[in-house]
């Protein structure tokens, strides 16, 4: 994409740039911590939101908009409390609350995706795949600007949870994962020997 | 528009979009280079005389004259010219006939050229993100909006107007329609029919 | 340029909102701003005219509307040139000024590259300037069903690099392979020889 202007940096940027901001990153992380959803639906619903909303809205107002999208949708709450700022409905039930000794530990694990498989991978590091020219309506982790481009494995990283299924509550669906190197000259059409990395699935690959 | 736009200190109900268009008005009749009366008369031009009443006689012909049929599919610019329909965004005119096996329908994913001298200027919708989108890679999806469900065997072919290349669109003539005359056809006609979004015969 | 404008297969922007009937301008202003972009006396192309819309930002390009993209196209143009007050249409002007027959065609030496039936490929390209080729059909392989003769090309057009006239083809892509869709849908896109390569 074109037309966004320049990059601009920040000397010292603060982690916050409003205090709205640092509470934003409070409610998001613990209401992740009530398990009712996963980082696959929350990207979706993010996407969801149409290309002038999302391309315009800056990153904490995005993030708040979609977490009350998934709360909304989960029946915790609804529109018409949060412009009452209190309670209208009793709670629904969750499956854990986030507590002040928690968060520690919380951030401190992450959480993992890599996943057993029984599947066997079906490249190898110096093969030759294509990226398919897939247009789902869903959830999607390869970037428009790849598909039905041809690159080379350059790593194996074992098989992962799956974003296509897993942002639809369709289970975690593990999937091999590769790093694919691409040349700008095959992406771009460039004039250089520039080359670039994607971390790709196995399902969006097939072979050169 | 939106309509909360209104300026709200009393003076004026012009939103902000429309007080910048009066500005720059102002000031390039002030600077001699536009001439207000022109601008009615153009106005007033797209808003009763170029309108899709024109490709609407056009299609009622090609449905009542084989012979000017023929010359639209091998020549439209000039076959629509012959009816006086002619000029801006509309110079090199190709029209494209619907039958059972093909329907056609007319997008420009870039920007929204559409062929004005048969059509008018387009509605909004045709402009809008929604069908600039989805036309080309959903169309069966975006007719069914419209309320268009084509049987699974007749193609669907999308043309995207890159060039200045304008379609016009020849939709199927109604059944039991053999006994109207052409004018009474061209009432038949309607303007999205004309792109390729509904089929011909009055829309509710 | 790979701007918001080029919109072909992007997802997410919500139902079409049609009517069956509107008016040919929703407001006042609209009549206005139409009218202005046809009547100011000024020495630019069609093609940098679209340059110029195109040159908003992707957010603010899909938020307004049609006839503000055409505000922000003349008001560009405008920093750029001035306008010439001798040229000032009068009402008399407007009717043979929007019916009057001006052609984008041009004869060329060269004949086409490329025949009726043949096989081709759009070019992988990214200029950072105006060109009429979609994201969404470039590296996709097509079939030529029109030669319309040489036109105008716009990537030079709209830099004022001259008309540089091209051959102009229909090319016809199915949406199998543009959209790995099972159906015997079709495509249709005008394209310049300039974006084009032999398969």
């Amino acid at each position: 994409m074109m037309g966004f202007g320049p990059v601009k940096p920040e000397i010292n940027e603060p982690v916050f740039h409003a205090e709205w901001e640092r509470r934003v990153l409070g409610l998001t992380l613990a209401m992740d911590a009530c398990g009712l959803w996963n980082i696959d639906i929350l990207r979706h619903t993010r996407e969801c939101f149409p290309a002038d909303v999302y391309w315009s809205v800056p990153y904490y107002d995005l993030r708040i908009e979609a977490h009350i999208k998934a709360m909304i949708a989960r029946g915790l709450i609804t529109e018409a409390e949060i412009l009452a700022g209190r309670m209208q409905a009793p709670p629904k039930p969750v499956k854990a609350v986030l507590t002040p000794e928690k968060v520690g530990p919380v951030l401190a694990k992450g959480s993992a995706y890599i996943r057993a498989t029984e599947a066997k991978p079906l490249f190898k590091i110096g093969d030759r795949v294509k990226a398919r020219n897939l247009h789902p309506e869903g959830h999607i982790r390869l970037p428009g600007y790849l598909r039905g481009k041809t690159g080379e494995v350059v790593r194996y990283h074992k098989a992962h949870v799956f974003p296509d299924k897993n942002a639809h509550g369709k289970g975690e669906n593990p999937q091999h994962l590769y790093a694919v190197r691409f040349k700008a000259r095959d992406v771009f059409g460039a004039n250089n020997d520039d080359e670039l990395q994607a971390d790709l699935f196995e399902p969006y690959l097939e072979a050169a | 528009m939106p309509h909360d736009a209104h300026d709200h200190d009393g003076h004026s109900e012009l939103s902000p979009i429309a007080l910048r268009v009066k500005a720059l008005e102002s000031l390039l009749v002030e600077k001699g280079y536009v001439d207000p009366a022109a601008l009615d008369v153009l106005i007033d031009t797209y808003e009763t005389k170029i309108g899709p009443r024109n490709g609407a006689k056009v299609v009622a012909k090609a449905w009542t004259d084989p012979a000017y049929a023929k010359w639209l599919k091998e020549d439209a610019t000039q076959a629509i010219e012959s009816l006086g329909f002619t000029g801006r965004q509309g110079e090199h005119m190709v029209a494209l006939f619907n039958t059972p096996e093909i329907h056609n329908m007319v997008v420009c994913t870039l920007c929204s050229c559409y062929p004005w001298p048969v059509l008018g200027l387009p509605p909004v919708w045709y402009k809008s993100p929604p069908y600039r989108s989805r036309a080309v890679i959903d169309p069966r999806g975006v007719l069914a909006e419209f309320g268009v469900t084509l049987p699974e065997k007749t193609k669907v072919s999308v043309w995207d107007s890159t060039a200045e290349v304008r379609y016009l669109v020849i939709p199927m003539r109604p059944a039991n329609t053999e006994n109207l005359s052409e004018e009474e056809l061209a009432g038949l006609v309607n303007r999205d029919s004309m792109i390729g979004t509904r089929l011909a015969g009055r829309v509710a | 340029m790979n701007g918001a404008h080029d919109l072909g297969g992007m997802m997410g922007f919500g139902p079409i909102a049609a009517a069956p009937s509107e008016p040919v301008f929703h407001e006042k202003w609209e009549g206005r701003m139409a009218a202005l972009v046809m009547t100011v006396p000024g020495d630019w192309s069609i093609d940098e005219d679209r340059q110029a819309c195109e040159s908003m930002h992707p957010a603010k390009y899909l938020k307004t509307s049609y006839y503000e993209h055409w505000l922000h196209g003349l008001e560009t143009l405008l920093k750029k040139y001035t306008p010439d007050s001798s040229g000032r249409m009068r009402p008399e002007d407007i009717w043979p000024a929007l019916t009057a027959y001006r052609s984008y065609a041009r004869d060329v030496p060269n004949p086409a590259a490329f025949a009726m039936g043949q096989k081709v490929r759009v070019k992988i390209m990214n200029p950072m300037t105006h060109t009429r080729s979609p994201r969404y059909v470039r590296g996709h392989v097509g079939e030529v069903v029109k030669i319309h003769g040489a036109h105008v090309f716009p990537d030079s057009n709209a830099l004022c690099r001259g008309e540089n006239p091209q051959w102009l083809y229909t090319v016809c892509f199915t949406a199998k392979e543009l959209w790995n869709r099972a159906t015997d849908d079709t495509v249709m896109l005008d394209l310049w020889e300039p974006y084009l390569e032999p398969v």
